[in-house]
């Protein structure tokens, strides 16, 4: 019996398992998940195409060829023309640069000030908290769209050039959307502060910087991850929104939103879909994989999570 | 030769507010700590045990929590008139905490590496490199085997014996020179909980630390104690050495808990229990706390509060009308 114990212990002993590294952990789970999968393969695909496919089409954005205009798809255009005669395969690649941009850069921006107020707010409460959470409230009651709308003219009353008009953008977009990240994140850090590995922190002298950003923070990923990703599709379908009411990105700019704008119109609707069913596609395959992304990486990144 | 005294609680009261009244959850404490000595604090839940070990190392909530007085001397400073830097850099480094819960005292993201390195880095000069030789000597010394596999994993792929043996080691990291200990091994099983004595005693023996351990279970306190405080609703009602305490206890209240406690090798139909309810700690009266569940209860007990007195002029105090009045007389 305790030669069998024995045994089976060196076993054990000689064979230490390798422990997986975290990286390899999170994709051995993220593979697990299929749909997460799809999504990622889908996005990896449409940036792809947005940012080298420009590179290979035979024709240019401002090339206006009158006589090409309103062509069904064929063997030249793929996609069809619009009114203009531009080639819509390649107005709908450019476009995605520009919405794909924005979604993720005005995500970063969410997430930056949204997570830190929140820790912040969630972290220290008495005052800081009361002035974080006011500045919340007050920018949850402004309604964004009409803010946009007023940005954008600002933003047309200025001159600036169609180019930049899209930094500005991703900028005011993400400025506007931290409110409901910062409140998720405040609500986790107040219930896990109370927790008692918060209290060993303190009981070990660390000092608040490393408590919010290395306890704390890591603890609330997955809802940040959730909201990030929620975030970059709420993203693009505010730029095209806002393409779309003709403030946010401007012709001769092509945007999938100002795409479908310029569909906006019986005939087109009926009689040319392949004027805005593809802007449109695009729009939804890349927020719904997004999604399915953001899903995935939550269980993944997870270290709870058994699996 | 008396070692040196590394802490002292100079008449410490902790007091929380509450909406119904002002709660004395420490009311007047005074106890040393030597150096290398085991000091047990014992009574029952509620009597201040750990609000006095969390006053000792500022961890009270204020509010509504607030140190209404006294002193609490480490190494001859008064920690509670230290800035919140200082404390910061007494708190992982002179003087650690070992939680009652380890399932939930390890951050459940982190890795144990990463917990067991942060507090030698923020302490200590060694860099990156050597602190993680530190970390795995630790989880070495703590007696886990495959420390290098340990390091990398998260707290949930651990058990709570291995967990509670992190802790000691994210405790240990530093060197310190008090170890508080807030009963250490409640939440575990009986088996563990004895390894986990072992492996304080050795360490105590080793590096020579002061552990203040903090429990209601006596047989711990047998095990591990030089000597022991009894507390009961905020105040200390008996101290001395662990063998007076078990051979000759004084305090009706003392008495009480040893008889209640199981004896190997005597039949009893049931075990003995102190009568009566640990009294409401809101607004307590100026009187013997214990007075009402006591046998013994004369009438200047529930009048008067007796007060901590040398017994035989030893090292062993009791606080107790009993023994005044034999002072008195005598």
């Amino acid at each position: 019996m305790s030669a069998e114990v024995a045994s089976v212990n060196k076993k054990a002993m000689t064979k230490p398992p390798a422990p997986d590294s975290m990286l390899k952990i999170t994709l051995r789970r993220f593979t697990k998940n299929r749909l997460a999968v799809v999504g990622f393969i889908i996005i990896i695909f449409m940036f792809i195409l947005c940012f080298i496919g420009p590179y290979l089409s035979p024709y240019n954005l401002y090339d206006v060829t009158v006589k090409d205009k309103n062509l069904s798809p064929s063997m030249e255009h793929w996609l069809g023309t619009d009114k203009l005669g531009r080639d819509i395969l390649l107005r709908v690649m450019l476009a995605g640069r520009i919405s794909l941009l924005v979604g993720l850069v005005a995500t970063v921006i969410t997430v930056v000030i949204g997570s830190t107020l929140g820790a912040l707010a969630g972290f220290y409460r008495k005052w800081v908290d009361v002035i974080i959470m006011r500045i919340c409230d007050i920018f949850m009651a402004l309604p964004s769209l009409p803010i946009l709308i007023i940005l954008g003219a600002v933003l047309s009353d200025l001159k600036v050039p169609s180019d930049y008009r899209i930094y500005y953008l991703m900028v005011i977009i993400g400025v506007l959307s931290w409110t409901g990240l910062a409140r998720l994140v405040r609500g986790q850090i107040l219930t896990l502060r109370e927790q008692e590995f918060m209290q060993a922190t303190e009981a070990l002298g660390l000092k608040d910087r490393r408590k919010i950003f290395r306890h704390l923070l890591p603890n609330t990923i997955p809802i940040i991850i959730v909201s990030a990703t929620l975030s970059v599709a709420s993203a693009i379908l505010f730029e095209s929104a806002m393409s779309f009411l003709g403030i946010g990105v401007v012709p001769p700019t092509p945007s999938w939103g100002n795409m479908i704008s310029a569909a906006n119109n019986l005939v087109d609707f009926n009689k040319r879909p392949w004027l805005w069913i593809p802007p449109g596609m695009s729009i939804l395959l890349t927020t719904v994989s997004i999604n399915f992304i953001g899903d995935g990486l939550r269980d993944a990144l997870d270290p709870k999570m058994k699996r | 030769m008396m070692a040196k005294d590394l802490v002292e609680f100079r008449n410490l009261q902790t007091h929380f507010h509450t909406s119904a009244g002002i709660v004395k959850a420490v009311d007047d404490v005074s106890f040393k700590i030597r150096e290398g000595e085991t000091l047990c604090v014992v009574g029952e839940s509620g009597c201040g045990k750990s609000v006095t070990a969390m006053s000792l190392m500022q961890l009270i909530e204020t509010p509504p929590g607030k140190i209404a007085g006294g002193e609490i001397l480490f190494e001859g400073k008064d920690l509670l008139k230290m800035s919140k830097r200082e404390m910061s850099s007494i708190r992982g480094n002179e003087i650690s905490m070992i939680f009652q819960e380890p399932m939930s005292s390890l951050n459940p993201v982190l890795t144990i590496g990463q917990q067991i390195v942060e507090p030698i880095l923020l302490h200590s000069l060694l860099d990156r490199k050597a602190a993680k030789k530190r970390a795995i000597e630790l989880i070495n010394l703590v007696g886990i085997p495959r420390a290098e596999s340990i390091f990398d994993s998260y707290p949930h792929e651990l058990s709570g014996g291995m967990r509670q043996r992190i802790m000691i080691a994210i405790a240990l990291s530093c060197d310190p020179k008090l170890l508080i200990a807030d009963e250490p091994t409640t939440a575990l099983d009986v088996t563990i909980q004895a390894q986990i004595l072992d492996l304080m005693r050795d360490i105590k023996k080793k590096l020579n630390t002061s552990i203040m351990l903090i429990t209601h279970d006596l047989g711990v306190v047998a095990e591990m104690a030089d000597y022991v405080v009894v507390m009961y609703a905020g105040k200390v009602i008996e101290e001395g050495p662990v063998h007076e305490i078990f051979k000759n206890p004084q305090h009706p209240y003392t008495q009480g808990l040893l008889k209640a406690r199981p004896v190997m090798g005597q039949r009893q139909e049931r075990l003995y229990s102190i009568p009566g309810q640990v009294p409401n700690p809101i607004e307590l009266g100026v009187n013997c706390h214990f007075h009402d569940r006591c046998a013994s209860c004369m009438d200047v007990c529930t009048v008067k509060q007796p007060s901590l007195q040398a017994y035989n002029d030893s090292e062993h105090k009791v606080s107790c009308w009993l023994y005044e009045e034999e002072r008195e007389a005598q």
